[in-house]
């Protein structure tokens, strides 16, 4: 019994519902499966906050009956998913790793949990998360830290960091994160899967829980890169509810599972390769672009030259924009509230220094600096002003090249507790994320190997805006070349 | 700059929180050095001719018909309310 379940699990989505269709496996089974995997795995792992198991059998049975005799079935229908705990899901605890909403039971499901069930996907549970999504190590969670499934006594990244150690232990099929400054992808090449962070407006943010919302945006945490197509298709589009939502056609994401890169022209930035990245890291990356120059791309080298100011420009908006979203915990309409107080302004203070964690307060306290009265024009617009040039350096970029090649994180998977101590220190390694965020732009995070301790290395190709099926197509290439060097044998 | 821990108070309260002295402590420090390094780092560049960029959409306002829709119930607004009374919040008195 256990065996099979164990085989269960290792299937991709694409695979899964192969299965599924053919009547090979139920969805029962397959939802069992995750589910006893889960029973097994999370306790050492703290991949899951919340697991839904009753209502995810339910699910099940009710996706089975719906297929049973049905031919026409949708590409994910009956395949089990986790969600990040920022995501609204109805009736299912919604906590963003926070005391503060510990005992949060949205009232309704966020655009893109519709979709799923829609689909007729199976949600598995929560997923752990630092808290508010702010950390890149998910050490933040007020539940738990995540354990890197690798190596239990490193981080898996953050702030999906249970998102993309769900998908690379095997007990989730694939999930949902969400990305403001590198969220979805550090963790994916932490973990050694595959993540992608979508182009600003191209996925509903209705019910994702709001940290930076010029920056957010939802995306897919897969095994593998058509399983990232199929999640994509069924994620992306626009939503009346979220004012930021782009109406234009989106494409079958599956057509660009292509393996052809022939005359695609891949920029390497020359400040992507400087010191601070490690050089394991480095040979990895440089090799990547080898081999896309051996499937027949054309490397260039590119320059952005504002990229050593986005980590600044990204630390002031993202907080700012914290400072006025996270303004909404007061204990009043949802949420904690505290026990004892004497008045109004009593009850938010108390409420919010006891339902915040350190690094919510930080960001809070540092949004607030940067957005009060003297210091606005001095530290938030100047970082507007900086945002612009950040952008204009990719609008550049694009004018000589089609995509843009290079590391996730400069560093592979560090030691829980590491980086802890020194907080500018953690932020500074999100140097090759956030520029992402700031242009509004998509990428994706694809394991390209391991350094010399056996770690995932990742690589990042960022994108044109709305061009997701560029990303995807060079993706699949180097993958079915190089055969899937991450989820298939992290050894657990 | 400096930042004090008075700068850190003021702020705590702007952002209704209550620090402790050990957060204070902390706190000072920590965005002394995250600021300092940010607006050092961003002070190196010219940008007085560079227009602010809140967002890379051309985001306008998004308008729908005014028209009388099913919304939520009031109980299931309510049911997460940490105190509530006869299908209202509860909160402490806020008016003499």
């Amino acid at each position: 019994m256990e065996g099979s379940f164990l085989e269960l699990t290792k299937l991709t989505a694409l695979m899964a519902a192969e299965k599924i269709r053919k009547r090979e496996i139920s969805v029962i089974e397959l939802t069992n499966a995750y589910l006893a995997r889960i029973d097994e795995l999370n306790g050492a792992i703290g991949a899951y906050i919340t697991v839904c198991a009753e209502q995810a059998l339910r699910q099940a049975e009710s996706v089975q009956k719906k297929l049973d005799g049905r031919e026409n079935i949708l590409p994910l229908a009956g395949i089990p998913a986790g969600i990040k705990d920022n995501i609204c899901t109805r009736d299912v605890k919604t906590t963003c790793a926070s005391k503060m909403l510990d005992n949060f039971f949205p009232p309704y499901d966020a655009a893109v949990i519709e979709k799923l069930s829609e689909s007729n996907v199976v949600i598995l549970g929560k997923l752990n998360m630092d808290e508010f999504a702010m950390g890149s190590s998910n050490e933040n969670s007020w539940y738990m830290p995540v354990k890197n499934p690798w190596d239990h006594e490193r981080v898996p990244g953050g702030s999906s960091g249970g998102a993309a150690a769900a998908v690379a232990s095997h007990m989730s099929c694939f999930a949902l994160g969400s990305d403001t400054g590198g969220s979805i992808r550090q963790p994916a090449s932490f973990c050694g899967v595959v993540g992608l962070k979508p182009t600003y407006g191209a996925v509903s943010r209705f019910g994702l829980i709001a940290f930076a919302s010029s920056l957010d945006q939802i995306g897919p945490i897969t095994r593998d890169v058509a399983d990232c197509a199929l999640v994509m298709n069924v994620i992306a589009g626009h939503d009346p509810l979220d004012s930021t939502s782009v109406d234009i056609e989106y494409p079958d994401y599956t057509t660009f599972l292509k393996n052809d890169v022939k005359g695609l022209k891949i920029g390497l930035p020359k400040e992507y390769f400087g010191s601070g990245l490690h050089e394991e890291v480095k040979a990895k990356i440089l090799d990547a672009a080898k081999a896309y120059e051996s499937y027949g791309a054309i490397i260039e080298e590119i320059s952005l030259p504002f990229t050593e100011y986005a980590i600044p420009a990204y630390y002031i908006i993202s907080s700012a924009e914290a400072s006025s979203n996270l303004a909404r915990y007061d204990g009043i309409k949802y949420g904690y509230r505290a026990k004892e107080y004497s008045d109004i302004i009593d009850l938010y203070k108390k409420t919010r220094s006891e339902g915040f964690g350190t690094e919510v307060k930080r960001r809070i306290m540092l949004g607030t600096y940067a957005l009060s009265s003297g210091y606005y024009d001095a530290y938030y617009k100047k970082a507007l002003k900086v945002r612009r040039l950040i952008f204009e350096d990719f609008q550049k970029a694009y004018q000589k090249v089609d995509v843009i090649l290079g590391p996730t994180s400069p560093v592979t998977a560090f030691k829980i507790g590491e980086k802890t101590a020194n907080p500018l220190e953690m932020y500074l390694s999100d140097v090759y994320t956030v520029s992402v965020n700031i242009a509004g732009l998509c990428a994706i995070s694809l394991p390209c190997g391991f350094d010399s301790k056996g770690l995932p290395v990742g690589m990042q190709l960022i994108g044109k805006p709305f061009d997701e099926g560029t990303l995807i197509r060079a993706a699949y290439t180097y993958e079915s070349n190089t055969g899937k060097s991450g989820v298939t044998n992290c050894g657990i | 700059m400096a930042i004090t821990k008075e700068d850190i108070e003021r702020l705590a309260d702007l952002a209704r929180l209550n620090l402790t002295p050990e957060e204070i402590e902390k706190l000072t420090g920590d965005m002394e050095t995250i600021i300092n390094y940010s607006m050092n780092k961003l002070n190196e560049l010219n940008t007085d001719d560079v227009q602010p960029m809140e967002h890379v959409l051309p985001v306008r306002n998004v308008f729908r018909e005014d028209i009388c829709e099913q919304s939520f119930d009031r109980e299931d607004i309510l049911k997460n309310a940490p105190e509530k009374a006869e299908g209202c919040f509860l909160v402490p008195k806020v008016v003499e």
